[in-house]
């Protein structure tokens, strides 16, 4: 045979070059590595926000900061990490880069929508800038009226702005990804031989395009009420502030899922892998996701126990949101059966699953606590339920998405990140985490409101332990941030399938060719068949064969 | 998938003709006293008329189950926003405690 | 593990591929599948988006609904209901027109257009002509609404209602005479087959969405009570 010269492997990274190619282009693997710059740019925004909440904190009087500026700095770390970072987050980045892979497709449905989406969040983030520039809002991240609607003095107009643009852009991804899983999935790729992290997206898609456009339009209202004067939430016509939170709740309740499940995709990708097994009860696992998305549309009067609704329609709304917690624990007993008698290894993605369902547990329990009413009427606006979502939002959302992160950086760069340092960091987010909020249940429980920047002397000592957790839990976000991009130059380069795993996107070359699969494959069998997959001598792979 | 299905203009003028009949029938009806069924009724042609537009216009009758499921599932969700919020405004005052 | 094949690979050879259909998709059927999925998916987020004001609309006139229906006896009943018949037959030409390009009739297709545009430029015309009306007798909220009695807070909140639902319909059936104002331009250039012609069907999907907003706008506002 003669011997032929090999051209460097073409990829989706180099099959063209200039930032033309990149700011142009149609292909769902490059805008979800667009989306990765803009998302990690506004976590660390949000990020410092925090930042100056806890050294405000650390001391009893307010002295770091004056009263209003304390409240622009926790409306804008929540708005900036609701919507620029953990709404997206997940979805944006791994979502696009892998869904058109696990069902066997080119490119998403709508390749040019999915690039007007990244303009669009791009958009918002300028919009949300201008409005940090120009001194923030202090209404919180939930714009109650009539204060955002009337009587608040800062940016409400450029925040609403921003928050309008940035749900389109959602709406669009949501839309992109429900009509992409129905029609372009390759035959034989059967709904239930689909990846588990497919179900999730679709049942994330279908609440971000059923709630996001009420919130678009109850914040359009505020923004008009603001400036033309023409109030639907004016007390002094009649009208119902209570309108309003009925209306926001519609869709932040939901939204919280839309942060949560997502990250549940992963983890069941994760664990599955992690213990060499497959899923323990798929369909369970499958339908529990499209039950919670419907599910949380039946709930959110549980934020206004105290607001002001009938005590009728709140104990309709505690008595529902008792239930909303059954699919979420089908999943976890899920995972844990599909950890029992597995071979389970504890490479830095499977450090963070497993995080993942001790923290969610957390969270999720004391959200039952919120759930009745009595309770609720106790340690609502106090820390308590800052805790609960927390542990939520961070010790889930966040951790899914950085075990994600982790466990597909491979197929993504084509590179491996240095595991020890990964592991370093992955036990410093669990500990400083921990200890940044689990204080927080006990002072919520003791009576420390929340949004105030001052509180009596006896709290300082939990205040300081969670405001020592927080620099922790900054320093274990930072680290990724480092040593991936540092692996992005001098990591090792990664195989097709590093770990390794079932999935079809381990099935092709690390990075990817810009089409997907070179030859489409033919999908006969379910996903996660670990306990048959064998490795080059015929033996099946267990924990101990795996890479480090 | 289905293939396109051309419906005549037969059917179209039909529809058309009995949309005209129910709007003089909902204007007609506003004009009676029915009490709290006037909402009702109103409600209900507007619905048959909605019913009518979808069906045969954006032909959903001759069209892709799912297409029948996102219509249905858009018009359910506005059903919930409106059901679980008027739960609370249709039971305020019912104790006799001061803001419940 | 799953079997290596070459399943879908023989229906797209580079000179079968029609110019329209875009190269992710396997075929025009598929591209047309998702389009059209993609329409209805947009439809019901729209649902959802003016269901805020329906929700307003609702919770405010059950607990003021005497002041609901004092501001509906000041609406247009003859305009709204000709207004009614102007949208309706907007719809009717617009499946007459999906109808047409089904058939591959340019010609007629781009009529229906032109008469489906020429009926909404109307029902807007007619609405502009209620507004005027509305702003003489001093009913508009922000700009000179002035009301004597008890209640002119919550009458002024129908008037914001009406004025914030109609208006929202307003926008949404411009865009809609601009989409069609496209496609017929395109339709008139040639564009579209018998065997191509979604666009025209997805705008057809639009501008039935809007007539029915209407369907339900026009009871919702104009005939509250009109038997007093």
């Amino acid at each position: 045979m003669a011997t032929t010269i090999l051209a460097p492997r073409e990829h989706y990274l180099n099959e063209s070059y200039g930032i033309k190619s990149w700011l142009f282009t149609t292909d769902h693997k490059r805008i979800a590595l667009l989306y990765l710059v803009s998302i990690t740019t506004m976590f660390f925004v949000g990020g410092i926000f925090a930042l100056l909440i806890r050294l405000e904190l650390l001391t009893p009087p307010g002295d770091l900061v004056q009263a209003e500026t304390y409240n622009k700095l926790f409306s804008m770390h929540g708005i900036t990490m609701v919507w620029f970072f953990l709404i997206p987050s997940i979805p944006t980045v791994l979502g696009n880069f892998l869904i058109p892979m696990m069902i066997v497709a080119k490119d998403l449905a709508f390749p040019r929508l999915n690039l007007t989406s990244w303009y669009l969040f791009d958009l918002s983030a300028l919009f949300l800038l201008w409005t940090i520039l120009n001194g923030g809002v202090d209404t919180g991240w939930t714009f109650y009226t009539p204060y955002s609607s009337i009587f608040s003095n800062t940016n409400v107009m450029t925040a609403v702005l921003a928050i309008l643009i940035n749900g389109f852009s959602s709406i669009l991804t949501g839309m992109n990804f429900i009509v992409t899983i129905h029609r372009m999935r390759a035959p034989g790729m059967t709904w239930f031989r689909l990846p588990l992290f497919v179900w999730t997206h679709y049942a994330t898609s279908l609440i971000l395009v059923l709630a996001t456009p009420v919130l678009a339009l109850t914040l359009t209202l505020v923004g008009i009420e603001r400036v033309f004067r023409i109030g639907l939430f004016d007390p002094a016509l009649g009208g119902d502030p209570l309108l309003f939170q009925h209306l926001f709740w519609f869709y932040s309740h939901p939204a919280v899922y839309i942060m949560i499940l997502p990250a549940m995709g992963v983890v069941s990708e994760l664990v599955t892998c992690f213990s060499r097994q497959e899923i323990y009860g798929y369909k369970f696992v499958a339908f529990a996701s499209l039950g919670i998305a419907f599910y949380s549309f039946l709930v959110w009067g549980h934020h206004m126990f105290v607001a002001g609704q009938s005590a009728y329609a709140a104990m309709i709304f505690s008595f529902l949101s008792y239930f909303v917690a059954i699919p979420s624990a089908v999943k976890v007993f899920n995972w844990t059966a599909t950890l029992y008698k597995g071979s389970v290894s504890y490479q830095t993605p499977m450090l963070y699953a497993l995080g993942f369902i001790g923290l969610f547990v957390i969270g999720g329990l004391t959200g039952l606590f919120v759930a009745a009413l009595g309770v609720d009427v106790h340690v609502t606006d106090t820390y308590f339920v800052i805790a609960h979502f927390h542990y939520i939002m961070v010790g889930g959302s966040v951790m899914g998405y950085l075990g994600g992160l982790h466990y597909w950086w491979p197929k993504i760069s084509g590179r491996l990140y240095p595991e020890g340092w990964a592991k370093l960091s992955a036990l410093i987010v669990f500990l400083g985490f921990n200890l940044t909020f689990f204080p927080q249940f006990i002072l919520g429980y003791l009576g420390m409101p929340r949004r105030y920047y001052a509180y009596p002397e006896e709290f300082q000592v939990l205040n300081v332990l969670s405001s020592a957790g927080a620099s922790i839990l900054g320093v274990g976000y930072i680290l990724p941030l480092v040593y991936l991009i540092w692996s992005m130059r001098y990591g090792r380069a990664a195989g097709p399938n590093p770990w390794p795993a079932t999935g079809l996107e381990w099935q092709m070359p690390s990075p990817p060719p810009r089409d997907n699969f070179a030859i489409t494959p033919v999908v006969t069998e379910p996903p996660y068949q670990y306990p048959r997959m064998k490795s080059q001598d015929g033996e099946t792979i267990t924990a101990e064969e795996q890479p480090a | 998938m289905t293939t396109e299905q051309v419906v005549s203009p037969k059917t179209y003028l039909l529809v058309f003709a009995a949309l005209l009949g129910l709007l003089l029938l909902t204007v007609a009806v506003a004009f009676i006293d029915l009490g709290l069924f006037n909402i009702v009724v109103a409600l209900g042609i507007a619905t048959a008329k909605a019913l009518l537009i979808a069906l045969y216009f954006m032909h959903l009758r001759y069209g892709d189950r799912l297409m029948w499921v996102v219509a249905a599932g858009g018009a359910f969700w506005l059903g919930i926003l409106l059901t679980l919020t008027m739960s609370d405004y249709l039971t305020r005052g019912w104790i006799p405690i001061p803001g419940k | 593990m799953n079997g290596v094949g070459t399943a879908a690979d023989e229906r797209s050879t580079v000179s079968q591929r029609s110019s329209v259909l875009e190269h992710h998709f396997r075929d025009l059927e598929q591209q047309r599948g998702a389009s059209t999925l993609g329409m209805w998916i947009f439809l019901a987020t729209e649902v959802m988006f003016f269901g805020v004001l329906f929700l307003g609309y609702t919770a405010y006139r059950v607990v003021y609904h005497e002041s609901f229906a004092e501001g509906s006896h000041h609406l247009k009943l003859l305009l709204g209901s000709i207004n009614t018949v102007v949208l309706l037959s907007s719809s009717l030409t617009m499946a007459l027109a999906v109808h047409a390009a089904q058939l591959g009739r340019s010609k007629a297709l781009v009529s229906f257009l032109l008469m489906t545009m020429l009926l909404g430029v109307a029902f807007l015309g007619i609405k502009a002509l209620e507004y005027y009306y509305e702003y003489e007798e001093r009913l508009v909220p922000g700009l000179n609404f002035a009301y004597s009695g008890s209640n002119a807070g919550h009458v002024e909140l129908f008037f914001i209602l009406y004025f914030f639902m109609t208006g929202l319909h307003a926008f949404h059936l411009t865009v809609g005479i601009g989409l069609v104002a496209v496609i017929a331009f395109l339709a008139w250039r040639g564009r579209y087959t018998a065997e191509y012609h979604t666009p025209v069907e997805l705008t057809g999907l639009y501008w039935h969405f809007v007539d029915v907003i209407w369907v339900f706008l026009f009871p919702l506002l104009y005939l509250i009570d009109r038997y007093r």
